[in-house]
């Protein structure tokens, strides 16, 4: 940017732009909208130069980029992923743990439950047997009772079916004594009894 | 200083410290030289200074550098495969030193260094040199190979040979000449149209119509932006490209 620079090559029109040495060339005069200047991207003679430090500033650019940048930088880029999948890696673990508790917890309680089972069934086995048990014997005593009472009732119904008969045959007995003045054969008196459905 | 209106005035160089010369040639210290040191500065101080935390969780400087290595290693990847890394310092180096240049060219008054054909021939000639000898080194005349393409009849093959000489040696020119053409084209666009603006300005009642080359202007401004990192991005992936080459010669 600086109109004027002492390092030039002190032409006598010190201009900024770089003149060959041997250049007779006098396109120095560089006036506001000069067309005459040469295009300095096809100006030969500062090719070399240009090149020189290219080289020098690429060069330095490539060792730091190839020495210390990028293996820093994929270093940093490895330890994240190795970091990333390695904290997965964890999760998952503590994950599979937890799963592992969960299903311990399930089997217990699931033996539990069937413990429980196991215990009210027995008790009402036992509740059932035990009342099986007593109903039957009351049954039993029950049964035994009414058998008892149905004999009885047919003791007394034979005992009063027998009384009927003697009474029949004593009535019978009477009545006729009472009409013919003289008492019946027991004999005929016993077959007419036994004629009679109603006695029998 | 005086405001030049030549819109190739900007790409002189200015010598800040001379060193003599060699034959006809100017050993000198030039504005150029000390953008290109301050470019390797700015990479440095991105890529080495604020990574020095090595930070598990990255500050924004680690952040941007990590993304701009995680870039270029992809497309190194992509072009070049799992034996393309070793060449990701280059690509890495390449990509950021026309990056950083063309983005220090776009602040105004200063100096674009990628605009000067020697210099983006010379990055040219890292790469092709690196792709001939790697290749040369690594296949020794196998990498002829490189000119066969594969799959092709024979009585072809005596038109595709030359064919493929001229693209392999068309590559540092074309590599070369397509960024500075794109810098030095853009620089003197936006010269010439924010030119307009001044001389319309001082033609009376013309001024009304200064704001079209000033919107212009605007926009060719955000252009180069875009030209600036997309040309740093072509150099880059066309030297991953033409790498994959020396790795793999005979496509």
């Amino acid at each position: 940017m600086a109109e004027k620079n002492p390092l030039t090559t002190p032409s006598p029109n010190a201009d900024t732009k770089i003149v060959p040495p041997g250049s007779t060339q006098t396109h120095t005069e560089h006036a506001p909208g000069g067309h005459g200047a040469a295009f300095p991207p096809f100006e030969s003679h500062t090719f070399l130069s240009q090149l020189i430090w290219l080289a020098l500033a690429f060069g330095l650019l490539y060792y730091l980029m190839s020495k210390v940048a990028l293996p820093r930088i994929e270093a940093i880029l490895n330890d994240r992923s190795n970091r990333l999948s390695a904290d997965l890696d964890q999760a998952q673990r503590m994950k599979a743990e937890a799963d592992a508790a969960g299903a311990a917890y399930e089997k217990s309680l699931r033996e539990a439950q069937a413990k429980a089972q196991g215990i009210a069934q027995d008790t009402r086995n036992t509740l059932s047997a035990e009342a099986d048990a007593k109903r039957k014997t009351l049954e039993a005593e029950l049964n035994q009772r009414l058998a008892a009472s149905d004999a009885t009732i047919r003791a007394r119904t034979a005992e009063a079916m027998g009384n009927v008969r003697s009474i029949a045959g004593e009535t019978a007995s009477a009545i006729v004594e009472r009409l013919t003045g003289q008492a019946p054969d027991p004999a005929t008196l016993n077959r007419a009894l036994d004629a009679t459905p109603a006695l029998n | 200083m005086a405001v030049s209106v030549d819109p190739i005035h900007q790409f002189e160089l200015q010598p800040l410290v001379s060193l003599g010369h060699i034959g006809n040639q100017q050993i000198a210290f030039t504005q150029s030289a000390l953008y290109m040191f301050v470019a390797v500065g700015i990479i440095a101080l991105l890529t080495i200074v604020a990574t020095s935390g090595r930070s598990v969780v990255p500050g924004r400087l680690q952040a941007l550098a990590e993304t701009l290595y995680e870039f270029i290693a992809d497309t190194v990847h992509q072009a070049t495969g799992a034996e393309g890394k070793r060449f990701l310092p280059l690509v890495f180096s390449l990509f950021m030193f026309v990056l950083i240049l063309n983005l220090l060219g776009m602040i105004p008054y200063a100096f674009a260094v990628t605009s000067h054909l020697i210099v983006t021939f010379g990055l040219a000639l890292v790469v092709i040199l690196t792709v001939v000898i790697y290749g040369v080194a690594k296949h020794g005349t196998h990498f002829l190979g490189v000119f066969v393409p594969s799959g092709v009849p024979k009585p072809l093959l005596l038109i595709m040979v030359p064919i493929e000489i001229v693209s392999f040696l068309s590559r540092p020119i074309s590599l070369s000449v397509r960024l500075f053409a794109n810098i030095l084209a853009g620089h003197i666009a936006l010269k010439i149209f924010a030119f307009f603006v001044v001389q319309l300005l001082v033609a009376g009642a013309w001024g009304v119509l200064s704001p079209l080359p000033l919107a212009l202007t605007i926009a060719l401004t955000a252009l180069e932006f875009l030209v600036a990192a997309l040309q740093a991005y072509v150099f880059a992936t066309l030297t991953a490209v033409y790498l994959a080459d020396a790795l793999h010669p005979g496509h």
